[in-house]
């Protein structure tokens, strides 16, 4: 959420104050992820890790122009989002640990990280399924008027299963307040886009659903601020949904367990260039945003925040055994 | 006060009551506004209630309940139509993989009470569309499973489940709609949706099914009563919570039980039913437990052929002759 305040810093759309905010997240996600990587090696994290690093610049800048109201609904490749919307970062590292101080008490682990109090709904890890439940929501915004656009994440391999299609044309032909966020890190697991869909732009599907659409560069903050501002002004004002296809691409490999041999290492460096946070960060202090020192201490300030998170995600206890059989039934059964 | 109703009309005015009390409460499916529902249990809710709120979706069963999961987390009441039970394979992963998994998965954070409606069946329909799938839900943690016999337990069931905080499958099955049965004269009457239902008293060998089984079962006690046999008739009504002790403990008094059936016997309702007995009552089994079930095909089109598949009330009856022809103590097996 931006500050209310009205000036705007030269050449950027947003005040000081926010656009060191967004810079504090990158930095804060990278580092974040970072340690995770470290923290699987040492066994410390187990099952699927996804890591975002390269991608930050998407979750940052688009929930920077989002109301605290609107709906959030990522894949599994989600620590960015949930530490863009202010979850706590040791709560969100213990999660990863598996403790009972996660946020989801050690039961959904790295896919499933929630916090319906921020209206975050979850990471869901089964491929596009979670574009039904973001209509669904809309659909609840829009009935019960409450003025909450409901934003999904998911990469370009979602864009190909069914469960994609029905939820764009459900959410067009009711007219429903969605951001379909596309992540076009151009690779599902190790299968490139060019092998597995009939068109390289995402963002030409939506067509098929009368729906307004836009490219935007994944890696540039302030782009991803400023034109998912512009899709949810639509959403807000009754136009039905908005697709966005983030060009983007990940560093790493999809997850842990990814041997990456399905691409270059010269492609991966190709990209490197185009890291969203030394590129952000050039920008700030070539416009006189910020020195390079104080960067330096926002820098500094995240990777001591992720410290501090995995010594307490460390420290944390493993969920009680006691109550493995909670949360199943939300109304009692009384039967044996 | 008591009416005697159909099953079709306990849903009616369950959904009914329940839209008028409740705001949230949508219903949503294939062609249930404008034609009036496949098995027309929403006809003139349309007129009624308008498109915000009886909302005719795309035949896209994923979609239709995805979207009713959503709208459940959103503070709503969304009835979610899937017109017969064979369709809802399309929306397996919705059903199992999210709104039987958001309750735990994220530590009780919320639930998405979603109410998804929908009917079992055959009538010369053939393979695709005469199949019986209670089971495959029934088998999921985080689902409750109600698949009613009666008037009363739609309706009852169905308010319940309307305010209640769990998803629920509710499935109804197309060849009983217009069974008749009393229901109570109470807008708030509801039902808890737990518990199996002694519904006739017998000591000679105990029934248990459920849906179109029961009246099966019923049928077959009703026959066999007037050669002297007295069947304990057990409605199972809820399959998840699934309450065996309530057959365990009448196996006790009869000393023998015949499961009824439509589906599969393999790995089906009845398999669980009868491994629960054994481990539960098996020193008071005098014979092995019979099972019926519907023959191990794809259900073909012919008239012959397809009751040839299905049980019916001789079925039913002659597996009750089958295990009272049984005794271990006699060994005459
Ligand atoms: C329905 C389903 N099929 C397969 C998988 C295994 N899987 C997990 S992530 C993934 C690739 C998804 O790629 P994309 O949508 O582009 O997202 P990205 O990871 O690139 O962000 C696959 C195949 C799954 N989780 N769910
Ligand atoms: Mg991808």
């Amino acid at each position: 959420m931006a500050s209310t305040k009205k000036s705007r810093t030269k050449g950027f759309p947003l005040e000081k104050d926010d656009l060191l905010d967004m810079y504090r997240q990158m930095c804060l996600i990278r580092e974040f992820e970072e340690a995770c990587a470290q923290q699987y090696s040492m066994g410390k994290i187990a099952g699927f890790l996804h890591l975002y690093i390269g991608e930050e610049a998407i979750a940052v800048g688009s929930i920077k122009a989002m109301e605290e109201r609107d709906h959030v609904l990522t894949h599994y490749r989600d620590h960015g989002y949930a530490l863009a919307l202010g979850l706590d970062t040791g709560e969100v590292m213990a999660e990863l640990f598996g403790k009972e101080t996660g946020v989801t008490g050690g039961r959904g682990g790295s896919m499933h990280l929630a916090d319906a109090s921020k209206n975050f709904w979850g990471g869901y890890a089964i491929v596009s399924g979670h574009l039904l439940l973001t209509v669904g929501l809309a659909y609840a915004s829009k009935y019960l008027d409450e003025d909450r656009v409901a934003v999904c994440y998911f990469g370009d391999g979602a864009t190909n299963a069914g469960a994609f299609h029905e939820a764009m044309n459900m959410a067009a032909v009711w007219n429903l307040p969605v951001i379909f966020m596309c992540e076009n890190n151009l690779y599902g697991m190790g299968t490139a886009v060019e092998h597995v869909s009939a068109v390289q732009e995402m963002a030409k599907k939506a067509l098929a659903y009368d729906m307004p659409a836009m490219q935007v560069d994944g890696q540039n903050v302030t782009e991803m601020y400023e034109k998912t501002k512009e899709a949810l002004d639509h959403c807000r004002s009754g136009k039905g949904p908005y697709f966005i296809e983030a060009l983007t691409y990940r560093f790493r490999g999809h997850s842990m367990a990814d041997p990456e041999q399905y691409r270059e290492r010269e492609e991966i460096d190709q990209y490197r260039a185009y890291d969203p946070i030394p590129l952000f960060r050039d920008r700030l202090i070539e416009e006189k945003v910020a020195k390079e020192d104080e960067l330096e201490k926002i820098q500094k300030a995240a990777r001591e925040e992720v410290e501090a998170a995995v010594k307490f995600a460390d420290e944390s206890k493993d969920p009680d055994l006691d109550t493995l059989g909670d949360f199943v039934y939300a109304d009692p059964i009384t039967i044996k | 006060m008591a009416r005697e109703i159909t099953v079709r009309d306990a849903l009616r005015e369950a959904l009914r009551e329940e839209m008028d009390s409740n705001e949230a409460v949508v219903l949503m499916g294939e062609d249930i506004g404008a034609y009036g529902g496949s098995f027309v249990v929403t006809a003139g809710f349309l007129d009624e209630y308008g498109r915000k709120r009886v909302i005719d979706t795309p035949i896209a069963e994923l979609g239709i309940v995805g979207s009713a999961v959503g709208m459940a987390m959103g503070g709503m009441r969304p009835v979610a139509e899937l017109m017969t039970i064979n369709f809802s394979l399309l929306a397996m992963d919705q059903i199992v993989n999210h709104a039987a998994k958001m309750y735990a998965m994220f530590n009780g954070q919320f639930t998405a009470p979603v109410v998804i409606r929908t009917a079992s069946g055959w009538g010369q329909l053939a393979a695709t569309h005469s199949q019986t799938f209670e089971g495959w839900y029934a088998h999921v943690p985080g689902l409750r499973v109600v698949m009613p016999a009666t008037p009363a337990d739609h309706k009852g069931f169905m308010k319940a489940a309307l305010r209640g905080n769990d998803p629920v499958m509710f499935i109804e099955h197309s060849l009983i709609y217009r069974n008749r049965g009393e229901v109570p004269d109470d807008d708030d009457f509801t039902l808890p949706m737990e518990g199996a239902e002694v519904r006739r008293e017998g000591e000679h060998v105990t029934i248990a099914s459920w849906s179109r089984g029961y009246y099966l079962a019923m049928a077959a006690a009703e026959e066999l009563a007037s050669e002297g046999i007295e069947c304990e008739v057990i409605d199972m009504r809820v399959l998840r919570p699934m309450d065996t002790a309530t057959v365990a403990e009448s196996v006790r008094k009869t000393n023998r039980l015949v499961v009824v059936e439509e589906g599969w016997k393999t790995l089906g309702v009845g398999s669980e039913i009868s491994a629960a007995v054994q481990e539960q009552a098996f020193d008071y089994l005098d014979a092995p437990i019979e099972r019926v079930g519907s023959l191990e095909i794809p259900v073909p089109y012919n008239r012959q052929m397809e009751r040839a598949v299905f049980p019916d009330k001789d079925t039913v009856v002659e597996a009750v002759r089958t295990v009272l022809a049984k005794d271990i103590n006699t060994a005459n097996v």
